[in-house]
């Protein structure tokens, strides 16, 4: 009997191929979106623990001077004379031409031999491989191939690449390190590598000033601002995840509403209600596993594709190293296959509850399904309300960017929920303008299609709210990027020395040729507790007419100049609540705050301190790099010029121009991987509305077949049957435009700030909303076309049997 | 007013193609009544369809008012549907979108003939003043079926079709509306050609057909 009950159930599918198609590609493609995240995250966080642990970090003990900045190499040699195991590192950003990387220096000798950077150079067993080179002048810079083609023949040390070795990060000896980052002598902070020996001092007792940190699993700066990164992805994931689930909630229910009559015959046969719903469970399962693990498949080569994107964004943005290629755990698998199933169970928890409820006999009095309609648009309306007050209240009280998802969460919902009653109105609203009696049913049997295709056009907002939401924060950021850019590259040339001699020629020669030549010199420093630079600036109208203040105090440049004043950059103003006119502790004492600068692509705290007393602070800086303002149109031939003279590479002397296309270049990379979750979102929608018109076309027939025997042609109705997904698609891209533009600015305003430390202004981009307008339009008409033929085409006597038979 | 000629259908089966009709004559004048009785699946149904540019015969002439109904197109069927004849099913004839007044009035706007008086004395003849504001779905089938011949009848169509209108109303609510049927449409002058298995229903008719295995049997 079981089996009977069984084929019953399931002969329904055969019937409606088309709703077992939406439920299986709503299922597949939320289970790929999520899970191909998924994958990408876990490649990531894998890579950064591999590259973290490296030299251990993550689970050795540091110890690091106690006010932030680094050490003279002396505080090393002490502490190791005094018994202490600990090995000296030293790490500072290397620029060479279009690369920087990440340059950390160790001293191979004081390292734990397992604790060593593996690869070529470094033998497989402990302490014997080491290679003379690396530890000789010239040296050696070991990094990945990648890099090392990039750095080839850029730097005065040899690089090799090394087998296994990270891109974007190169290993020196430590001394060579000191060199290359014009930090000689100094170190950033010591390894305890072991326990030291018997009788060794306490820290407190021979450096006060140093204090050790336990192991922190994670370098702090870069697991919080990946940690971001990655939330970001799995917002989406989780958006598109939701977008799946509305389809297949409405495959269910419609599957469940249409079988209504088979379970009241099975209960009625002598089924109990507890074997149908294990039948309906059961059955529900298995179609859940099947699409769950086509979602996997599709989402596994989802994040193939998009791997090396992230990767180069996560490299570019933040210098994090991943791995190119993707590697799957069982534990993805089983992971994907539970979203799958819990999914599913969300969006059938409703129809289930109904079917439960179920009474053995059909109710007398059909539901009329204005009232039924107006019902579930008071119930909907309600939970929007409830949901829209959340997303007010997070975003008054909330903090966090946990706080700042679950505001985007409930402000999305709230307007998907939304949906059904704006398309009400709207529809309302034009049926006063319906001119003839056609166009008069026309709105009606609009309005009575709103309940069946609400779930689809819901996903359909939600897809192009994140469009408009995410395009908006893109081309704000890019916008005010460039602006920034432009002011923030105000001189014409850049140009590097090798060294010193050969700058204070390049000086010589330089000064009747330009404008002004303005040092650009830099120490690496911990800043409120995180690693961080402060930056020399020359007293010149190049940085009082263009440098992007945000905020500052009145005759801000001259106290800047006068050296008691400093100014910081926005994400150490927003990370510290410092404004203009508090006080900062630096090396070399406290300063004033005199302003405040805008600084993206940098999530490190800042300060720019007058020259004057940057040279007495920092004395053993070299002054390397140059700004030099000279006639636009002159740059080119003393870019060239200088080359010759100094014998510079490409790199050495770069214009403005190329800073700028390299820094965008960057930033652009950095939304490919949401702009291709944004196309696929939409995509899904629109195959959302494509399989729900299909479904509900065999619906259709009972309510077109009566204007049809009245006198309008097939082709009509079919016109119509067009123009109705065009009309609700385009309300629904006019819903869009508030929602998106909520969420640009819950990702400006909010995500933004608490992720990068950064706060952007919002630019709108109309033209960017008609290009989109007018693609959902033709998603719309796409889908609808088909939906649309088949009317047209529908034997006459289909229609006729409406009349005939029982339904 | 209506002329049928030798008029032929075929139905696709297993083993090529079945006739249902196998030629029909029949003529109908203006403001005549016909009952056209048979077995379930003598081709009733099949006949009034075609005779109301719903389907197309495979043989045969149908001309109404002068116009060979065989010879038009999709949409002179679909003016044919909207102007000259009105058809009424056993069920399921409403506009499940529109409620009472608008589908009492559909057709009839559609035909341009829309007669505000007339509609509003239809509806009260057939008492449904009070449910003008329903959707279909909220009314019985008896009242469904009044509306329906409400529609029909708003629009005054020269001829109307009647598919066993009253064949899933129980016996009394049935002749009851049947009765008002027949009033009303001996009123606006139409002709009349209904289906029935009722006897009763056929002998208050001017003429009567009896259909068996797609002939007409006298
Ligand atoms: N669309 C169709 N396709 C195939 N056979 C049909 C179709 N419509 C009707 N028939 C067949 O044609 C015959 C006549 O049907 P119908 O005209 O509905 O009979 P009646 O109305 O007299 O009961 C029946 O045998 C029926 O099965
Ligand atoms: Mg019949």
């Amino acid at each position: 009997m079981i089996g009977a009950a069984l084929g019953a159930l399931l002969s329904h599918w055969t019937r409606r191929p088309f709703q077992l198609l939406t439920l299986v590609i709503g299922l597949a493609t939320a289970t790929a979106l999520w899970s191909g995240v998924q994958a990408i995250n876990a490649q990531a966080r894998q890579s950064y623990a591999d590259a973290a642990n490296r030299l251990g970090e993550a689970d050795l003990p540091v110890i690091e001077a106690r006010g932030g900045g680094d050490l003279a190499q002396a505080r090393f040699i002490a502490l190791r004379r005094a018994g202490w195991q600990v090995a000296p590192i030293i790490e500072g950003q290397l620029a060479s031409g279009d690369t920087a990387i990440l340059l950390i220096g160790i001293d191979p000798l004081s390292m734990p031999p397992g604790r060593l950077p593996g690869g070529a150079g470094f033998g497989a067993e402990p302490g014997a491989g080491l290679d003379a080179d690396f530890l000789a002048p010239p040296g050696v810079l070991l990094t990945g191939p990648e890099t090392a083609s990039q750095l080839e023949g850029a730097l005065p040390v040899p690089v090799r690449a090394a087998e296994g070795m990270a891109e974007g990060r190169a290993y020196a000896d430590i001394g060579i390190a000191q060199r290359l980052l014009n930090r000689p002598g100094r170190i950033d902070r010591m390894l305890v590598t072991g326990p030291g020996s018997l009788g060794a001092p306490s820290l407190e007792r021979i450096a006060p000033d140093l204090a050790q940190r336990r192991p922190s699993g994670e370098d702090d700066a870069l697991g919080r601002l990946t940690d971001s990164f990655h939330l970001n992805l799995t917002a989406f994931g989780l958006l598109a995840f939701a977008v799946g689930l509305f389809i297949v909630r409405g495959a269910i229910g419609l599957a469940f509403e249409q079988r209504r009559p088979v379970f009241r015959t099975l209960r009625a046969l002598g089924v109990s209600r507890n074997a149908l719903l294990g039948l309906l469970a059961a059955e529900l399962a298995a179609l859940a596993l099947v699409s769950g693990a086509a979602g996997m498949g599709l989402g596994y080569l989802l994040a193939g594709l998009l791997l090396p994107d992230v990767a180069a964004t996560l490299r570019g943005l933040y210098g994090a190293q991943v791995e190119g290629a993707l590697s799957i755990r069982p534990a993805w698998w089983l992971a994907g296959l539970a979203i799958a199933l819990a999914g599913t169970a969300l969006a059938a928890a409703g129809s289930f509850w109904q079917v439960a409820r179920l009474p053995l006999l059909a109710p007398a009095q059909p539901r009329a399904w204005a009232l039924a309609s107006r019902k579930l648009l008071r119930g909907q309306q309600l939970a929007a309300l409830a949901l829209a007050a959340a997303a007010i209240a997070l975003a008054l009280w909330g903090s966090g960017l946990i706080a700042g998802f679950a505001l985007l969460g409930a402000a999305l919902l709230a307007a998907a929920l939304l949906l059904p009653s704006i398309l009400q109105g709207a529809l309302a609203l034009g049926a006063r303008t319906a001119r003839g009696v056609v166009q008069d049913w026309f709105w009606a049997d609009t309005r009575q299609q709103v309940p069946g295709l609400s779930l689809a056009l819901m996903a359909l907002l939600l897809a192009l709210s994140a469009n408009i939401g995410v395009g908006t924060m893109v081309s704000s950021f890019r916008l005010t990027f460039t602006g920034w850019l432009d002011q923030r590259l105000a001189a014409e040339l850049y140009v590097t020395a090798p060294d010193a001699e050969t700058a204070a020629r390049m000086r010589e020669y330089l000064a009747p040729r330009t404008g002004a030549i303005l040092p650009i010199v830099q120490a690496e420093a911990r800043i409120d507790g995180q690693p961080g630079a402060i930056y020399g600036v020359a007293d010149h109208a190049t940085y009082r007419r263009n440098w992007p203040l945000l905020g500052s105090v009145p005759g801000v440049w001259d106290r800047i100049a006068a050296g008691g004043s400093v100014l910081i950059n926005e994400q150490l103003s927003r990370r510290a609540g410092l404004v203009p006119g508090d006080k900062i502790d630096l090396p070399g004492g406290r300063f004033n705050i005199a302003g405040i600068y805008s600084d993206y692509g940098n999530p490190a705290p800042q300060v720019m301190m007058g020259l004057t007393r940057f040279e007495s602070e920092f004395p053993e800086v070299p002054q390397l790099r140059f700004a030099l303002r000279v006639p636009p149109e002159a740059a080119a031939d003393l870019a060239r010029a200088l080359r010759a003279q100094f014998g510079l590479g490409d790199d050495a002397v770069v214009d403005q121009a190329a800073v700028k296309a390299l820094s965008l270049a960057i930033f652009e990379r950095t939304f490919t991987v949401t702009a291709a979750l944004n196309v696929l979102t939409l995509s899904v929608a629109g195959l959302a509305i494509l399989t729900s018109l299909l479904t509900l076309g065999t619906m259709r027939l009972p309510q077109l077949a009566p204007v049809w025997s009245l006198g309008l042609t097939r082709a009509r109705l079919a016109r119509l049957e067009l123009t109705r997904a065009i009309l609700l698609a385009a309300i629904t891209f006019l819903a869009a435009v508030p929602t998106g533009l909520l969420l640009a600015w819950v990702l400006l305003s909010i995500i933004n700030v608490e992720a990068f430390g950064w706060r952007l202004p919002m630019h709108v981009f109309p033209g960017d909303w008609l290009r989109l307008g007018v693609l959902s339009l033709l998603a719309a008409a796409l889908a609808s076309l088909w939906p649309s033929i088949r009317i047209a085409r529908t034997p006459p006597s289909d229609l006729l049997k409406v009349f005939a038979n029982e339904r | 007013m209506l002329d049928v000629r030798d008029l032929r259908k075929f139905y696709p089966g297993e083993a090529g193609p079945v006739p249902v009709l196998r030629g029909i004559d029949l003529s109908l004048g203006p403001g005549e009544t016909l009952a056209l009785t048979g077995e379930s699946g003598s081709g009733k149904s099949t006949l009034l369809h075609l005779i109301g540019g719903l389907d197309h015969p495979d043989g045969g002439s149908i001309e109404l008012d002068g116009i060979d109904v065989t010879a038009l197109d999709d949409a002179g069927r679909a003016a044919l549907r909207r102007r000259t004849v009105g058809v009424i099913f056993q069920q399921f004839n409403l506009i499940p979108s529109l409620d009472v007044a608008r589908n009492i009035a559909f057709q009839a706007k559609l035909a341009g003939q829309h007669d505000a008086d007339w509609t509003t004395e239809l509806a009260a003849r057939l008492g449904l003043s009070d449910h003008l504001h329903k959707y279909p779905e909220q009314l019985s089938g008896g009242q469904q079926q009044r509306v329906a011949i409400g529609r029909t009848l708003a629009a005054r169509p020269r001829l109307v079709l009647a598919d066993e209108p009253t064949g899933n109303l129980d016996e009394e609510t049935g002749a009851a509306v049947l009765g008002l049927m027949l009033r009303l449409v001996e009123e606006t002058g139409a002709a009349l050609l209904t289906v029935t298995h009722s006897d009763r229903l056929a002998a208050r008719m001017g003429r009567r057909l009896h259909l068996r295995h797609g002939r007409i049997a006298r």
